[in-house]
């Protein structure tokens, strides 16, 4: 399986992912995924991967303390420090 | 006539000066209330990020107040119009970048050399699945939060960096590469390295399972 052909693709299709290629690039890479069962199969999971990171790491909120602690460093909150 | 007419003009000047400069006060003091506002209305999103680039909680926190506390005092260097988000991510990548991550050792070339075609066919096999199988899902679900977690934290900084910026930042290479202060091509190889580690690494935690 590591020796696919189509390894070359790999960062063709992690720049498509990502929304980084020209209109040109993109088109290519589509026509490439319509016709190619194995990229088209890495292609589902990357994407499907990158999205269940997401999901993962962005549960934790930021704490309401922490929230307070930025806002007393505003300038308002100290009247001193109007510089 | 000529000396009495100055003399009415600088008067004049006078009693205006203070009110102008009184108004420009004002008006900076409005402009900083405005850029301060702004910037804590993105403390979600910034946060978010420092999550992921520091270590725990606590580090994220002192992070985020060292950052804001930084950003309040440069508010006068923020070009208003220009993205911000960007700009307090540029100031915190800084500090943690300051605060001497940079000794971590990177990882050997060695262990770059995997595809991320033949790491997802690593993560397939070890997932239980054959190759006939397409189910992301299956796979997917094997992996769990606190593997991911692990799987990111061992990244080396360098790396990590960019892959939080523009995987959970949702910021564009062009936008990393402007925050990190590094060449667009360097925010590419980077990425393409720590996606290949973090597959790695979870493809290394599931077969340990098994």
């Amino acid at each position: 399986m590591s020796e696919s052909p189509c390894t070359k693709c790999e960062r063709l299709l992690q720049s498509y992912l990502d929304g980084e290629l020209n209109e040109i690039e993109a088109r290519e890479a589509e026509v490439h995924l319509d016709d190619c069962g194995y990229c088209r199969r890495h292609y589902r999971f990357e994407r499907a991967f990158r999205e269940h990171v997401r999901k993962t790491l962005t549960e934790e909120p930021m704490s309401p303390e922490l929230k307070l602690k930025l806002a007393a460093l505003r300038s308002g909150a100290h009247p001193a420090d109007r510089s | 006539m000529a000396k009495k007419s100055n003399a009415r003009k600088a008067v004049a000047m006078s009693e205006q000066a203070p009110d102008t400069a009184g108004r420009g006060l004002a008006e900076k003091a409005r402009s900083r209330v405005r850029f301060e506002e702004e910037a804590l209305s993105h403390a979600n999103q910034v946060y978010k990020v420092a999550r992921h680039l520091a270590g725990s909680k606590e580090e994220a926190e002192e992070l985020m107040q060292e950052t804001y506390a930084r950003a309040f005092r440069s508010w006068r260097s923020y070009a208003p119009g220009t993205n911000m988000r960007a700009w307090l991510l540029r100031i915190l990548t800084n500090i943690n970048i300051d605060r001497g991550r940079r000794k971590q050792r990177r990882p050997a070339e060695r262990s770059l050399e995997e595809g991320d075609y033949s790491l997802y066919d690593r993560l397939d096999a070890a997932a239980g699945g054959d190759d006939s199988s397409d189910d992301e899902e299956r796979l997917l679900n094997r992996l769990s939060q606190s593997g991911i977690v692990d799987a990111l934290t061992t990244l080396p900084h360098d790396f990590r960096d960019v892959l939080v910026l523009v995987d959970l930042g949702e910021f564009s290479y062009q936008e990393t590469a402007q925050i990190l202060s590094v060449p667009i091509g360097t925010v590419m190889s980077r990425l393409h390295r720590a996606r290949r580690l973090l597959k790695q690494s979870l493809a290394s935690s599931l077969e340990a399972e098994r």
